[in-house]
């Protein structure tokens, strides 16, 4: 059953299954869910480590004379303020200033970047660039040549050092390095994630992921490193205020909406969506999006209503029992009115009505 | 696994029965498709139920399910101790961690759980 029609394995699938994980169907892919306790491998991340295949994730190649215009062109952050080995988060939007996906831009070499999409979005994503090329640049869906594999948590660098030379303190936030040698084998190394932790990703060939899981966790058994599911990946990228597309962005909602105004950099010259972006920039945003703690019992979910003084004012993007701080938490869009930490607001769990409260995002941030 | 002297529902209730009472939980099976429960949310001993109606919800980590009482009853009492202790639903889902006991009002409905082996045919399918 967890092999449901067509989707695809990652080159981790066998691991997965010899570890007893659960496995589910993700964006067209059978993922890892939980190992054994979802809350355990949260736990392990905030505290030590946690191993996550994201090897679903997509990755797009455009390089070539004009890739840097093209990008520019496309995405609304500042392609030209990137470095070889440095890495930006940024958006495809809509020409309503909407998302059509989110994404990382890493730059390789001169005119030549690696874009990481979600595994959802691989198809349009592509299809969107292609069709949007106004250069002579290549653009390649390069899924194919890459396994993901996240290693998060305090205990991340420790671990990663007993496999490698490279000096990985030198490795700011957002930088990578590409060709490191882990383990004996090559991938590009970064250090990203989407747990709120301090951690790194690896880019690797599919041949050479088995070896190189296999390799981490024994590096870092000691250390309380665990492998860890699709379930401890969202509880923590939630409590770390992190997006997830389909949830907090979509093409219903702007980066200004979605509190990820920080990415829109309107002086980097024309790119799609712009003009609607500094429509929304000169009046003002309609709803905003507010992280919330639930007062009574029970748990938000996706697309529940939101209600203030008995009103729909709203609606849940995410919602999750947080293991880190033993209460149910949640995002959700509201009128900027309502925006205020500290603001009541009801959440309506079936038929149920229950307090929960607006406040700070990020619910956790790394002391 | 799946004790021989339980009934159990399509949706994964077991039902073990005991005269005109009876006590109700999740399966095994139901609580590893859950995942880790965090909060349950159960009706008070007096409230009566059709058969197959709703009676709560058990929330994961990540999901919400509906619980189901597959004969009309009334509520005798709801396992109390699970306020504190949800993930006993996780550890213990033919025992301890029991959701209801309930006083069956119409036992009709009874005829159609199925037994252990039939329920483990029915989750391998």
């Amino acid at each position: 059953m967890a092999d449901a029609g067509d989707s695809r394995h990652t080159p981790l699938y066998d691991q997965h299954l010899r570890a007893g994980a659960k496995m589910v169907d993700f964006a067209g892919w059978v993922m890892p869910v939980r190992y054994g306790s979802e809350i355990e491998e949260h736990h392990a991340v905030r505290r030590a480590a946690g191993l996550f295949d994201v090897s679903h994730m997509g990755e797009v190649r455009v390089r070539g004379d004009g890739a840097l215009e093209f990008l520019q062109s496309l995405t609304p952050n500042d392609v030209t303020k990137l470095r070889p080995g440095r890495a930006h988060y940024s958006g495809l939007l809509t020409e309503q200033g909407t998302y059509v996906d989110d994404l990382l831009v890493y730059m390789l070499a001169e005119n030549d970047y690696l874009v990481v999409v979600n595994a959802a979005n691989v198809e349009v994503d592509y299809g969107w660039m292609v069709s949007r090329r106004n250069s002579s640049c290549r653009i390649d869906d390069h899924s194919d040549k890459y396994a993901l594999l996240a290693l998060q948590g305090p205990k991340a660098p420790e671990i990663l050092s007993r496999l490698t030379d490279v000096d990985l303190a030198t490795i700011k936030y957002y930088r990578f390095i590409d060709g490191a040698e882990i383990a004996g084998m090559r991938c590009l190394l970064s250090r990203t994630g989407y747990t709120g932790e301090l951690g790194f990703e690896l880019y690797l060939p599919p041949e050479d992921a088995p070896s190189m899981w296999q390799a981490l966790l024994e590096a870092g058994a000691d250390d309380g490193l665990v492998p860890c599911g699709l379930s401890a990946r969202d509880t923590l990228r939630l409590e770390a205020g992190m997006a997830l597309y389909g949830h907090e962005i979509d093409r219903e909602t702007t980066p200004y909406e979605a509190g990820l105004g920080w990415v829109v950099k309107l002086a980097s010259g024309d790119f799609v969506g712009r003009d609607a972006l500094v429509r929304q920039r000169d009046e003002g945003v309609g709803r905003k999006l507010v992280g919330f703690e639930m007062l009574g019992k029970g748990i938000a979910r996706q697309s529940y209503e939101v209600l203030h003084d008995g009103e729909a004012v709203g609606t849940v993007c995410s919602g999750t029992w947080s293991p880190t701080f033993d209460k149910a938490l949640g995002t959700a869009y509201v009128p900027p009115t309502l925006a205020e930490v500290g603001t009541e607001i009801e959440i309506q769990i079936r038929k149920r009505t229950v307090a929960a409260k607006v406040v700070d995002l990020p619910f956790y941030r790394r002391s | 696994m799946y004790p021989e002297d339980y009934r159990y529902s399509e949706e994964h209730e077991w039902l073990k029965v005991d005269g005109d009472t009876a006590t109700l939980g999740i399966t095994d099976f139901a609580q590893q498709e859950l995942g880790e429960v965090v909060f349950v949310e159960m009706p008070e001993a007096g409230e009566t139920f059709d058969a197959g109606e709703e009676i709560g919800s058990i929330e994961s980590v990540k999901a919400v399910s509906d619980i189901y009482v597959p004969v009309a009853c009334e509520i005798v009492e709801a396992n109390a101790s699970l306020d504190d202790s949800p993930e006993t639903v996780n550890e213990d889902p033919h025992g301890k961690g029991w959701l209801v006991k309930i006083r069956i009002t119409d036992p009709a409905a009874l005829d159609e759980l199925m037994d252990a082996a039939a329920y483990q045919a029915h989750i391998a399918s």
